[in-house]
């Protein structure tokens, strides 16, 4: 008599349910905490739907979600896409959808791979801690897509169009990087929301005072007020707070999108990681199954050949590549992590003296737990790994006709390669420094960003698009001005022509 | 702790209305893609949905981000056979090149942004120039009727469309078939066994009697009714209209019709076609073009091809007669005709048009429209049309035309006459 849960490939509702209490079972064998999961079988259709939206369940309607949409259509309409098996939810309970479509051992996938890796990644890590409240994302987003349509029936859907596509063009640089923010409550948000607006008009109003102050005594007068007495580099945050003409409501469409923006920051930072450990736990899970021979042979040649693809990594050279395959890094290196602490080679003690031999389930959670994909990197990718890689490193400096291989994988390679990788998953480096260094409270009310210049990089074609966007919530002059060290390169200015200096 | 919820009933339109967002958005190229498209397709090709493209850098949102050129480490994997300090020559065309994943996201190779709008929305934008009411709107757009006939009894179908009455009838003949040769047997076996009485034969009467019940028994065995008595009555779905029309497509080709006047006059002809085909199963069209001889030619000539020369336009009309006699009799035919030119005729002719008008063709046709497309003052075709006019209020309507806005009212005496039947 068999132990199989199923033979056939085919799924039905009592499959998917045991197999997942099956895997549950397995998870909780290997301390997986996680959110309770709410796994939604959807149609293809609706995976078009999910896809668009950024993978929110819900969101306001915006033209560039319709893009999407049409984007995607075509591209599986015409076969040269297939559509992600599934897409999972960083909120509390998780949900996780499957498409109908999938065979039951993909959906068995899935099931490991979303609601018990992911998962526990949204649940343990520390940004995903720091950032997010999965308990109100939802809430919060019915409540942003209720005010967005109530604002377009008061305002009309072309004014809210216009700050949205103002705010998107910011999105990214809506962040408090170093400092822990408040988490969203959207029954809070709710109530304080008509409170804020009253509030935030009248600061407002006294900073953009224009009636002399009651003493202009020589001191005092001459020394001009700085503001923003620091540099400022959540842009839409300052925005929100300090723009002089923004009507209420628009500040609070700032906020949502800075809002949403704030709930992905750490899925940005965190690819690697996340998708290394979603796929670890499916193929480490599913073939616990295997061993107890709840699974049969077959199921387990279907799983490995899409689990196959999914970690393959071609070389450079490829006509396949198109760039590091966050899967293949982060499953190789997790896997690698438990074979340093199982199994370590004199090598591996040398540069892991601290995890080399120690327990590998608690390596792992710790590794999970307290790193995001650069320090991640940094702190564990193995020579072993970069040998298997084959990783190499082009210096690339526009001044020169070559490019020059700095680093390849050998003694001494190792660590500038380990260096140079974890560097390019530091969202500070991938993403221009640009902060708000200046406000002309008393003269022309212009505003002025700086932008500080790393290795040269000049900053993108389509930088006065979002001088024009930040011109459209700000109302005034804005100057952008690139620097290298203390030498100003370039000074743009909207409305009006950039200047090379 | 996990909940699986079945959600494939739910919408799966949810992305609708941003798309409608985005094409509301992209209005303006979206019409100047319908509009390229009439001019590009076939009159009877107007019916469906179209490929729109749209340049990406309109599509484009723009972010802030790293442009190519500084200095940058990157890394790759797959290494084969280089070491430290090898160098690699640059690709030609400067910038990043392929080799750059991050840079050549952006930039280079852009590419149109392309989607498909459906049949409806087509129709829409296309209607939107043509200044068309609500209503003409909505009929013009709609699909074939479709109406559900009886058309006999079939052994197949579902329980709401049982025939009783013929179930019954086919039971009860089954029931006499099937029972025929047991009831002669039965009958003979009664004679036998009042025969075997009459004779006191006790031992024949037990074993004849025996006989008959089990022949009773077997009697009644035959079902009273069975899965193949059942009949249901068959539908079938029959378009509405099916009748036949013919669309005569008359235009003045000479000299002074621009390309782009003949554009113009490609939409008058067209919102006829849209018009009969929802209300005639089979359309053909006869295309005829005229300078000062005329001639039965295909679409693409009509439209593409120029000509120079004077204008006798009842060489057309004359043509068009004959057509009209040899090939598509009357009270077969639904015949239209649709007739666009700039007002150019020789002198002498007009009088002769409008007799040709009067006397053969309207008494025969459906509707004839006449379009004058040109913003100089009438000539004497324009005056011997509106004699005509006034006669034949019903089926002949003319108007002059500077933009495709003015081309509906030509149709509205036929648009109304479809609605006021349709009302009925």
């Amino acid at each position: 008599m068999s132990n199989y849960i199923s033979t056939d490939s085919d799924w039905t509702f009592a499959l998917l349910e045991e197999y997942d209490s099956e895997i549950a079972r397995v998870a909780a064998h290997y301390r997986l905490d996680t959110y309770p999961n709410q796994i939604e079988v959807i149609s293809a259709e609706q995976m078009m739907d999910a896809y668009s939206s950024v993978g929110m369940p819900i969101g306001y309607n915006h033209w560039s979600y319709g893009k999407q949409f049409l984007a995607t259509q075509k591209g599986y309409q015409r076969g040269q896409m297939g559509l992600a098996y599934e897409i999972v939810i960083n909120s509390n309970p998780c949900i996780a959808y499957l498409m109908e479509e999938n065979t039951l051992p993909m959906q068995a996938l899935v099931i490991a791979h979303a609601c018990y890796g992911h998962n526990s990644f949204f649940k343990n890590n520390y940004l995903f801690r720091t950032w997010t409240d999965a308990g109100s994302i939802i809430d919060y987003l019915v409540f942003a897509k209720n005010y967005v349509r109530k604002c377009e029936e008061r305002y009309g859907q072309d004014e809210v169009e216009q700050v949205l596509d103002a705010c998107h063009a910011l999105q990214n640089y809506g962040v408090d990087r170093y400092r822990r923010p408040k988490p969203i409550s959207a029954a809070e948000e709710r109530m304080r929301q008509e409170e804020r607006e009253e509030i935030r008009q009248q600061q407002l109003n006294d900073l953009w005072r224009t009636l002399p102050t009651k003493k202009q005594n020589g001191d005092a007068a001459q020394k001009k007020r700085k503001f923003p007495s620091e540099p400022q580099e959540n842009i839409l945050y300052f925005i929100e707070k300090n723009a002089p003409l923004l009507q209420p409501w628009q500040r609070e469409l700032v906020r949502i999108v800075r809002k949403i923006s704030q709930y992905f920051y750490p899925q940005r930072q965190t690819q690697v990681m996340n998708e290394g450990w979603a796929t670890f736990w499916h193929y480490t899970l599913l073939n616990h199954l295997y061993d107890e021979g709840k699974v049969n042979d077959g199921f387990m040649m279907e799983f490995l050949t899409s689990h196959t693809n999914v970690v393959y990594q071609p070389g450079f050279d490829s006509p396949y590549f198109s760039g590091i395959n966050p899967y293949a890094l982060g499953f190789n290196m997790f896997q690698d992590i438990k074979r340093i602490c199982e199994d370590p080679t004199d090598e591996d003690r040398e540069w892991f003296p601290d995890i080399a031999g120690k327990n590998w389930l608690d390596t792992l959670h710790f590794a999970m737990r307290d790193f995001k994909d650069e320090s991640f990197i940094q702190q564990f990718l193995s020579p072993k790994l970069m040998r298997d890689f084959h990783l190499f490193s082009i210096y690339d400096d526009e001044a020169a006709d070559h490019y020059r291989v700095d680093a390849i994988h050998n003694d001494s390679g190792f660590r500038r390669l380990r260096e140079t990788l974890a560097r390019q998953y530091d969202l500070s480096v991938r993403e221009p420094n640009i902060q708000i260094t200046n406000v002309d409270i008393e003269g022309d009310r212009s505003i002025t960003l700086r932008h500080t210049q790393q290795d040269g990089m000049p900053l993108a074609g389509d930088t006065y698009e979002v001088l024009k966007h930040i011109h459209l919530l700000w109302g005034f002059d804005v100057h952008l001005e690139s620097w290298d060290g203390d030498k100003m390169l370039k000074r743009m200015s909207c409305p009006s022509i950039s200047v090379e200096l | 702790m996990s909940y699986i919820i079945d959600r494939r009933l739910n919408g799966k339109n949810k992305s609708m209305v941003n798309r409608q967002r985005f094409l509301r958005r992209y209005r303006g190229h979206i019409k100047d893609a319908v509009q390229d498209a009439v001019n590009r397709r076939s009159i009877t090709d107007m019916d469906r949905g179209e490929q729109i493209s749209i340049p990406t850098k309109n599509t484009h949102e723009p972010r802030i981000g790293h442009g190519q050129g500084g200095r940058q480490h990157r890394v790759y994997p797959g290494n084969k056979e280089f070491n430290t300090g090898d160098e690699l020559e640059k690709p030609q065309g400067g910038g990043g090149g392929q080799g750059s994943g991050q840079a050549s996201n952006q930039g280079e190779g852009e590419e149109d942004f392309t989607f498909a709008i459906t049949r409806e929305e087509f129709l829409n934008y296309l209607f939107d120039d043509l200044a068309l009411p609500n209503m003409v709107k909505q009929s013009l757009a709609r699909t074939k009727n479709f109406k559900t006939r009886r058309a006999g009894f079939v052994s197949e179908g579902t329980p709401n469309n049982l025939s009783v009455v013929k179930s019954m009838r086919n039971a009860h003949a089954r029931r006499i078939g099937m029972g025929a040769g047991k009831r002669r047997k039965l009958k003979e076996l009664e004679a036998a066994l009042a025969d075997a009485e009459n004779r006191g034969d006790s031992g024949a009467v037990a074993t004849l009697k025996a006989d008959i019940a089990d022949l009773e028994r077997r009697l009644k065995k035959i079902p009273f009714l069975d899965d193949i008595d059942l009949r249901y009555r068959n539908q079938v779905k029959v378009p509405v209209p099916t009748s036949k029309a013919v669309m005569f497509c008359l235009m003045d080709v000479s000299g002074s019709m621009t390309q782009d006047v003949k554009d113009m006059a490609k939409r008058f002809y067209l919102l006829l076609y849209l018009f009969l085909e929802r209300n005639y199963e089979q359309i053909e069209i006869v295309f005829i073009r005229h300078h000062t001889s005329a001639k039965e030619v295909t679409e693409e000539e009509f439209f593409y091809s120029r000509e120079t020369g004077g204008t006798i336009v009842s060489s057309a009309l004359k043509l068009m007669n004959e057509i009209v006699k040899s090939r598509y009799d009357e009270n077969e035919w639904n015949i239209y005709a649709a007739q666009a030119s700039d007002g150019d005729n020789w002198d002498d002719d007009s009088p002769q048009c409008a007799e040709i008008l009067r006397n053969e063709l309207l008494p025969v046709v459906q509707y004839f429209s006449y379009i004058e497309i040109t913003p100089h003052n009438h000539q004497a075709l324009w005056e011997a049309y509106q004699q005509v006019g006034s006669e034949f209020k019903k089926n002949f309507a003319m108007a002059q035309i500077r933009g495709p806005e003015d081309i509906f009212p030509v149709f509205r005496e036929l648009f109304s006459k479809e609605q006021y039947e349709e009302a009925i």
